[in-house]
């Protein structure tokens, strides 16, 4: 689906090229240089306003709480490059961390097999997304809308309502501490030691012929066909690395802060936001994995100085509304010219 | 190109084509009604048949909204705050007096049209993404009316409260407004040169386009009158309330659960295909499902996994059938 | 064009940030607006100055009706006739949920099913969800009327809203409301405990007595606009007001644990130190007092609910704290009164349940080990059917 949801413009294709995606360079579409100021100019009026914000501690401390966001947005990329959506990703989130807390039930021995099995099951999620998506041909808005439906429903109905048992020390470990005793930083949180990895892992999967191949099914999936390219997998395969991001998002998120039933709510609209602001296009095709997550960063980094400067909950909705469309206008303006 | 040729051009019988939503319907309805019966109740008495069309309308006229939305190649994810936002706007200028009715009504409608505009603006001129421009709409509108907001608001005179209480016989007159505005619109598709312009847009932007339509006005109109709906719908709630809410689009699920029953009634998503009629079937379709989960009494929960599959499953079946048919066409060429 | 891009981005940005700053000193917005008093913000408009004298006064009245049965006794009861209501067994009551979303209300809704397992004389008990939607609910009603109950208990959504619903109801069956409230005077009783000003002043009282002057606090509330929610807090804001404490933050946490544990370590690393944190609803205590752990700062004082994760750890690391409740057993008498009213006995009403706090002194009687983390303790289930496997416990 979907190239009808893009915006009507006459597009013309853009050459995918280099560096863990498309258009990195100039203004166009894709590009990430618009996110990278408005991040520099939104981290400059955090650090004036929160003199101490560089001091390695704190950063590693801002980097730690924006780590899941980030990830989700890795997870997310894959898939709106490939011209689809994942509006699953936050009741995954949820139901994720109320299974591990009912598995785990304070026992630490049970930690690493519930791990394993947390990111077996968004595996597995994303795998049914994914089928349903390219094989039943589902555009992947309604896949993902039924799916966050079915999970919803399904974690309420398993735990009766309420989130039972408990996460151990052990699992939320990874959310929460870090490697203490580090020179200069004091302490590494384990957070961003993940989101470092799946950094790494995005970027050299774009640079792989699969993210080459994925941004031409995005960009043309027919022409994409024609070629030989295999678009229901890669187009799978996006959605099993969604799966796989939201479930690293929420052992992180529910070491964080421990269980309950808001964890994941919202975190759909909040991470494709993220990735939009990054330069991704959606209906496909364009975009840096490196501009999703720099777009999660800069979205953190937005609610941090909102934050700051003192913007009540009930404000900060609207001038979050109001910046992403400021950012995305600015970008698709200069598309044009 | 003339609008003859362009009316040939674009196979207009194609507009309700996937109206596989009313056998589901009547399916739904009789072992619904099975299942509801041997549980001792009945699906079909008239205050669980009142309750169903009651609620039936007011998804209903959002779902006609989006439905123009969806088949011009767009979506409208906004709706939810704007009902919540008019509905405020209409109970806070009625406050009670009956002569205040129709200024309320103009101002909602004022009011949601200028959304709609703004909206279609973000969208044509500025070039954004409909899911971004109307989801940062949204916010806008969130942010608003959370700070501004404390609780329900103003209040409506018992005269206008007939909209949402009364009955004409066994069917509520929401439900009547609700299918008012669907024949309207539905007109509009069909008999309009806006309305084919519409369809010719969602199919095939670009095509459209080179073929003298003016694509920008025509999503700009489509978004002022999936929002005008919104209105409509937001004028129902406070008359059913007797208030206006802050929350209650955002907490009925609107948008999510107006696109949903768009696609249920067959509208293709990526726009061009697909009808009024259908969402009408759709909008249905869910109210008989939550009729016959509410009689049942079962958990609200289970619900929402039924709903999920439901809707994954019947557009699985209209992709199905649009291959199937594709298919057929191709082999007839060959 | 191309090269004015980042001078247009600074503009923009520069603009949304401007924005930002001047909206900076919205009432209830700026910790950081001194001048203007405590940092409480104005006053809602939902604040009604004999309702929160009403209940202040309540909170040390005590109670008639049985000791051990809180959820049976009334507070300054004024009873009201119910002879005309009288009607034989076995009887079919109904119930109007406007829903089960949050673990309060299934604690609650588990109370109110295994009440009426209690009684015979109940033969059918029809629920219907209205999956917190005020527009489902009305229908709801409407339908529940149809189907012939003998009473008909409402546990409302919204309080203005619900308001013609129920008078159409009233008309037909004896209406029993409970938790919010209706703007009528319809219904037969109106059943909830002292509420929300009690609630939020508890609290409070417990901080300004606590925290040393001058102590900074930051009060997080879950969001805006809800009655009872709204009712806390300005309550609260009444007693920061005249105290000397310095509020140094209001936040709107959403009631999500990730969102409150980050607002609390942002403030922490603006202040230094925080040494109050007032909540409106203590779901997310939990993660408020971990950011202070987290910081490696010493616990503050802390204001919670009964919810078990938080009581465990208040427990565990010795904290400095108060939970103020809003009893889940609140669910239980709505049935009781159903049953009186249909016997023909005299109720309260409105009847007002007691408030029990839970503070130092009682805690160890309230951690049930047993139970799952967001368990209320203040359910008043212990004794009934099916506990605790039904509420999730072991």
């Amino acid at each position: 689906m979907s190239t009808q949801l893009a915006t009507p413009t006459g597009s013309a294709p853009a050459v995918p090229s280099g560096l863990g995606g498309g258009g990195r360079s100039g203004w166009g579409a894709g590009s990430i240089r618009p996110v990278l100021i408005i991040l520099v100019l939104l981290l400059i009026a955090v650090g004036i306003r929160q003199p101490d914000f560089y001091d390695p501690p704190v950063l590693l401390a801002f980097l730690k709480r924006a780590a899941p966001l980030i990830i989700l947005a890795a997870g997310q990329y894959f898939v709106i490059v490939a011209g689809d959506f994942d509006l699953s990703v936050g009741s995954l989130v949820t139901a994720e961390v109320v299974i591990a807390a009912r598995l785990i039930d304070g026992d630490p021995a049970a930690t690493w097999p519930v791990i394993v099995l947390l990111l077996g099951f968004g595996l597995l999620i994303g795998l049914v997304n994914g089928l349903v998506t390219t094989l039943l041909q589902v555009p992947s808005f309604i896949t993902t809308l039924g799916m966050y439906l079915v999970l919803v429903g399904a974690v309420y109905t398993w735990t009766g309502g309420s989130p039972r048992g408990a996460l151990s020390e052990e699992f939320r470990q990874f959310g929460r501490r870090g490697i203490d005793g580090v020179p200069v930083l004091g302490q590494l949180p384990y957070a961003v030691l993940v989101l470092a990895g799946v950094a790494v892992l995005a970027v050299l999967a774009m640079r792989s012929d699969f993210g080459k191949v994925l941004l031409a099914v995005g960009d043309n999936p027919r022409a994409a066909r024609v070629t030989g390219a295999r678009t229901a997998r890669v187009r799978t395969i996006a959605f099993l690395a969604s799966g796989l991001a939201a479930a690293v998002a929420a052992i992180l998120l529910g070491g964080f802060g421990g269980v309950s039933f808001q964890v994941g709510q919202g975190l759909e609209f909040t991470a494709i936001t993220a990735v939009v602001l990054g330069g991704v296009v959606l209906g496909g095709g364009r975009g840096s994995v490196a501009g999703a997550m720099l777009g999660a960063l800069t979205l953190q980094t937005l609610l941090t100085l909102l934050n700051l400067l003192g913007v009540s909950g009930a404000l900060s909705s609207a001038v979050q509304g109001l910046i992403i469309l400021a950012a995305v206008a600015v970008g698709t303006l200069r598309r044009r010219t | 190109m003339s609008e003859n040729a362009l009316r040939t051009r674009l196979r207009l019988p194609q507009l309700d084509a996937t109206n596989g939503v009313w056998p589901a319907l009547a399916v739904a309805l009789i072992i619904g009604g099975t299942l509801v019966a041997l549980d001792g109740g009945s699906l079909f008495s008239e205050s669980s048949m009142i309750s169903l069309l009651q609620r039936a309308a007011g998804l209903g006229i959002v779902a006609v909204g989006q439905t123009i939305a969806i088949l011009a190649g767009s979506l409208d994810l906004s709706v939810a705050y704007v009902i919540s936002l008019t509905s405020l706007v209409a109970a806070e200028t009625m406050a009670g007096s009956d002569g205040m009715v129709l200024p309320a009504i103009l101002a909602v409608l004022a009011v949601s049209a200028a959304i709609g505009l703004l909206n279609g603006l973000l969208i044509t001129k500025v070039r954004i993404n409909a899911f971004i421009a109307t989801l940062g709409v949204g916010l806008l509108i969130k942010g608003y009316l959370e700070q501004g907001y404390a609780g329900p608001a103003g209040s409506v005179p018992t005269s206008f409260q007939h909209l949402g209480y009364d009955r004409v016989g066994p069917i509520p007159l929401s439900f009547l407004l609700f299918a008012a505005v669907a024949a309207a619109v539905w007109f509009t598709l069909r008999s309009t040169r806006y309305g084919h312009h519409l369809i010719a847009t969602g199919g095939d932007l670009d095509v459209a386009r080179l073929s003298g339509v003016r694509t920008d006005l025509v999503l700009i109109r489509t978004h002022v009158i999936c929002s005008l709906c919104a209105g409509i719908a937001g004028l129902y709630l406070a008359s059913r309330l007797g208030a206006g809410a802050p929350r209650v689009g955002a907490e009925g699920g609107y948008d999510l659960e107006s696109i949903a029953a768009v696609v249920l009634g067959g509208t293709v998503l990526a726009g061009g295909r697909g009808g009024v009629t259908g969402t009408v079937g759709g909008v249905l379709l869910l109210a008989v499902i939550d009729g016959v989960f509410n009689q049942l009494e079962v958990d609200s929960f289970f619900k929402q996994m039924v709903r999920g599959v439901v809707i994954v499953a019947a557009v699985a079946v209209y992709a199905l059938r649009l291959r199937r048919t594709s298919d057929r066409r191709k082999a007839a060429v060959a | 064009m191309r090269r004015s891009t980042p001078f247009l981005l600074a503009v923009c940005t520069a603009v949304a940030v401007g924005v930002v700053g001047c909206t900076s000193d919205v009432p209830g917005a700026s910790p950081s607006a001194g001048p203007s008093g405590a940092g409480t913000g104005e006053t809602s408009k939902f604040f009604v100055q004999a309702d929160h004298d009403n209940e202040l006064a309540l909170r040390t009245k005590s109670a008639t009706g049985p000791a051990d049965k809180p959820w049976e006794q009334a507070l300054d009861p004024k009873t009201v006739d119910t002879a005309k209501y009288k009607k034989a067994g076995p009887y079919h009551l109904c119930f109007s949920n406007a829903g089960v979303g949050n673990p309060w209300r299934q604690v609650g809704f588990k109370n109110m099913q295994a009440e009426v397992k209690l009684h015979p004389e109940i033969k059918t008990f029809t629920v219907a969800d209205a999956e917190s939607k005020d527009d489902k609910q009305i229908s709801d009603i409407t339908d529940l009327l149809g189907k012939g109950c003998d009473a008909l208990i409402v546990s409302p959504n919204t309080t203005a809203t619900l308001t013609p619903a129920v008078e159409q109801a009233c008309a037909k069956v004896p209406v029993i409301v409970f938790d919010r409230g209706v703007n009528t005077k319809c219904p037969v009783t109106f059943i909830n405990p002292i509420g929300g000003y009690a609630f939020g002043a508890t609290g409070a009282e417990f901080l300004v007595e606590k925290v040393k002057p001058k102590g900074k606090i930051l009060a997080l509330r879950i969001l805006p606009g809800v009655d009872v929610l709204e009712a806390r807090w300005g309550a609260a804001k009444v007693v920061f007001d005249k105290s000397d404490l310095d509020v140094v933050g209001v936040e709107f946490t959403d009631g999500d644990a990730a969102k409150t544990k980050t607002i609390v370590s942002n403030y922490l690393q603006r202040f230094g130190d925080i040494d109050g944190i007032w909540m409106d609803a203590g779901a997310t205590a939990v993660a408020a007092a971990e950011a202070f752990e987290d910081a490696g700062k010493p616990f503050p004082a802390i204001v919670g609910e009964d919810q078990q994760d938080f009581l465990k750890m208040w427990q565990d690391k010795k904290l400095t704290a108060i939970a103020p409740t809003y009893p889940t057993y609140q669910w239980r008498t709505p049935v009781i009164a159903a049953l009186k009213i249909l016997g023909g006995e005299a109720v309260a009403s409105p009847w007002k349940l007691p408030q029990p706090t839970i503070t130092q002194d009682n805690l160890s009687q309230y951690v049930q080990a047993d139970m799952p983390p967001l368990h209320y303790a203040m359910c008043g289930c212990a004794t009934l059917p099916g506990y605790p496997k039904d509420w999730g416990g072991k």
